[in-house]
């Protein structure tokens, strides 16, 4: 099988801060991480040729240190990584985002599957996935959970809120997994070796033949006008005090209040 | 989004002709063409394995956003009722399109739905886009977005609704990319800009330690999913009716690419789900092991409310996964979440913290999730949840 998995580099999201002077986002001194559902993808994605054979290509679209994600995904055991970069995709929405990597797809030619992960840790949006499958012109299967593959057909069992749901499609499709899928393997010492030496090719907006007014700022139709620290209610209340009292207390408050 | 055929490609197989929900492509001189049928729907792109039929884009300066009017809602339905989130956007629907001055109208798409038409009208909606056929019975993303991307290029509502939910999310981006439209995920404001008339659509980001505000001032429409129990479900007027305007479709079963072999619900899946309780209370590992989650379904069920959990209980193999609250599990909002025993990390918090009345319950008065209690109680979770449960059981009168 010829599988891709799309991954993105996030910062570590339990350190990203507002700056309250200038209300823009600190990240600097943020670690990057692969955004974890993504490494879910990935193993997802090396299960399936362990079993049925074939290889694994990760890309990424972001700025060129966004390469140690994809360094860190040959580590797991990915055959192949490609590093999407340009100044033309800076400023891009999940709509430019997702043109660009069906671009980078259409070169890379012939696959048989597509994986993403649930959402991102940044924006947590979960639209990336299904827009590239549009642009594609494949079928998507979000929220997957199991997957099977025979032939030219794939099994998926999906994670919805209150049930599963199976649902068989065909090849090429794909799919966006969620954490419960699987538990990712740690780097082996021999794949870090390896991924060490492999070379990772950087494609650039001509190479992927993209229409620059579709990438980045340019084709996004999403902008960002302000962010903002969250208002955080000012400092609650300490109920103290022997506990038949307290919890008296809070239930008059609740009372009160009508929360019950 | 101009669609066409490149002649010089096609290889006249007709595989489009099944494709197109509309019956608007006929076959001329071995090649297909659209005639006066099609809706733009962007069915057809996928079914050709030769790449001839081609979607332009347009781009985002060339759209007039003067043509595009009203306010939509897409309706999604569980086991022949509407969700509370489509109510929650109709009744939000209705103040945006009063301050715009226009319309508000759902889009119902399904199978036998039509009773559900009025509902919408009780919380709002001047009229209900209609959709009706047996392939529609169980969401699927292919399907639903055909028919409702015709409808959309069709009518060119300015703003189109529907929930952060799992088929939400599904939808709405394939929906987007399908037609160029912008997309703000998981909103949790929404607001007019008075001057420009533009959506002000505000989100979390960065599992909740970032607000943004995001616009869309180009592409129309202005798409937004929006976060379940945000908004606030208007009272019912039963007065109101609304205009039914069916859309009639000729969907074939044998184009959908995905077919539904089985709906699995979980054992205790009956169990009300976190996301759509009122109330929820949950337990982390200062449970210590499985069996005290009992202390938590106890108060839960005094309550009517959900049990909730943190990752390192599920973890643990305490709790099942779906009762998980934070960033890798449900985003929940709650009128009041009780949290025993849980630290308050920030990816629990950022599942949990913007729920209307926070009560903690933790033996260690410098944990994090007192930085967002309303009510804070520094105490054994081992007393105070059983006392709790006690006296609320008598203040409700259930002894
Ligand atoms: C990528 C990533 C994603 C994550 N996603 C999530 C997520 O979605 N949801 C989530 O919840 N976590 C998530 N986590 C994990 C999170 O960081 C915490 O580890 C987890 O929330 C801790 O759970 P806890 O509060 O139950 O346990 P602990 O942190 O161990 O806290 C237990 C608390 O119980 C208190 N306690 C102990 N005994 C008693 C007693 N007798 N009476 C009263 N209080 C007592 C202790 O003081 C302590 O504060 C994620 C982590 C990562 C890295
Ligand atoms: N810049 C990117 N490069 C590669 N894949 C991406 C990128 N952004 C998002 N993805 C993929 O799309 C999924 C959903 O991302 P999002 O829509 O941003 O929440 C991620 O889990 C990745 O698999």
């Amino acid at each position: 099988m010829n599988i891709i998995v799309s991954i993105k580099q996030v910062p570590d999201t339990t350190e990203v801060r507002i700056d309250p002077v200038t209300n823009t986002l600190v990240r600097e001194g943020v670690p990057s991480i692969i955004n974890p559902f993504d490494e879910n993808a990935i193993e997802c994605g090396l299960q399936l040729v362990e079993k049925h054979g074939g290889k694994v290509t990760v890309i990424t679209m972001g700025p060129p240190q966004a390469q140690q994600a994809l360094k860190d995904a040959l580590a797991m055991g990915a055959d192949e990584a490609i590093l999407v970069s340009d100044r033309a995709f800076a400023g891009s929405d999940t709509l430019a985002t997702s043109y660009t990597l069906a671009q980078t797809i259409k070169k890379l030619g012939e696959y048989d599957l597509i994986i993403c992960g649930k959402q991102a840790f940044d924006g947590d949006t979960a639209q990336v996935g299904p827009g590239l499958a549009e642009h594609l012109g494949i079928p998507q299967v979000t929220y997957a959970i199991d997957i099977e593959v025979e032939g030219k057909k794939a099994r998926v069992k999906r994670l919805l809120s209150d049930r599963f749901e199976v649902v068989e499609t065909r090849l090429p499709c794909l799919i966006t997994v969620v954490k419960q899928m699987n538990e990712p393997r740690h780097a082996s010492l021999k794949n870090v070796m390896k991924a060490r030496k492999k070379e990772i090719p950087t494609w650039t907006a001509a190479d992927i033949e993209a229409d620059e007014s579709r990438c980045g700022l340019n084709g996004s139709p999403t902008n960002v006008v302000k962010v903002f620290a969250p208002q955080r209610h000012t400092q609650g209340e300490r109920l103290e005090g022997d506990v038949n009292d307290v919890v008296e207390r809070l239930v008059k408050i609740l009372r009160e209040k009508q929360v019950v | 989004m101009p669609i066409y055929i490149d002649a010089d490609k096609c290889v006249g197989c007709k595989l489009c002709l099944s494709a197109c929900p509309y019956g608007a492509i006929d076959m001329v001189e071995g090649k297909a063409v659209f005639n006066d049928n099609c809706t733009q729907c962007g069915a057809c792109i996928s079914s050709c394995k030769f790449g001839a039929i081609i979607a332009e884009i347009t781009r985002k300066e060339n759209v007039d956003t003067s043509q595009y009017k009203g306010v939509w809602v897409l309706a999604e339905t569980h086991d022949g009722r509407l969700a509370d989130v489509t109510l929650e956007l109709v009744s939000e629907g209705r103040k945006l399109a009063d301050e715009l001055g226009v319309e508000l109208a759902m889009v119902l798409a399904g199978w036998q739905v039509e009773p559900l038409a009025q509902i919408a009208a009780h919380y709002g909606a001047d009229k209900v886009y209609l959709v009706e056929h047996e392939t529609l019975e169980h969401y699927r993303t292919d399907p639903f977005t055909s028919v409702i991307a015709a409808l959309i290029n069709q009518y060119k509502p300015e703003i189109v609704l529907i929930g952060a939910t799992v088929m939400g999310r599904d939808l709405a981006s394939r929906i987007a990319a399908r037609i160029g439209a912008g997309l703000t995920a998981d909103c949790t404001g929404l607001a007019i800009d008075p001057e420009t008339r533009l959506l002000m659509q505000t989100r979390p980001a960065f599992g909740g330690n970032v607000m943004a505000t995001i616009v869309c001032r180009h592409a129309r429409p202005q798409m937004a999913t929006v976060r379940p129990r945000v908004m606030k479900k208007a009272e019912p007027d039963l007065s109101r009716t609304a205009e039914i305007i069916r859309s009639h479709v000729d969907l074939k079963e044998q184009a959908i690419a995905a077919k539904i072999l089985e709906i699995i619900r979980e054992e205790g899946r009956d169990e009300l789900d976190v996301q759509e309780a009122e109330i929820i209370v949950s337990g982390g590992r200062g449970l210590r092991k499985a069996e005290n989650f009992a202390l938590i379904r106890e108060l839960a069920e005094v309550l009517g409310a959900a049990v909730g959990a943190s990752r390192a209980t599920v973890d643990a193999g305490w709790i099942p996964a779906y009762h998980q609250v934070g960033q890798t599990g449900k985003t929940v909002q709650p009128k009041l979440y009780i949290a025993c025993g849980i630290s308050g990390a920030v990816q629990h918090l950022a599942g949990m913290g913007s729920s209307d009345c926070i009560v903690a319950i933790n033996n260690d008065p410098d944990a994090p999730i007192f930085g967002v209690a309303h009510y804070g109680i520094v105490g054994d979770l081992f007393e105070v949840v059983p006392a709790l449960t006690k006296a609320l059981k008598k203040e409700l009168g259930l002894e």
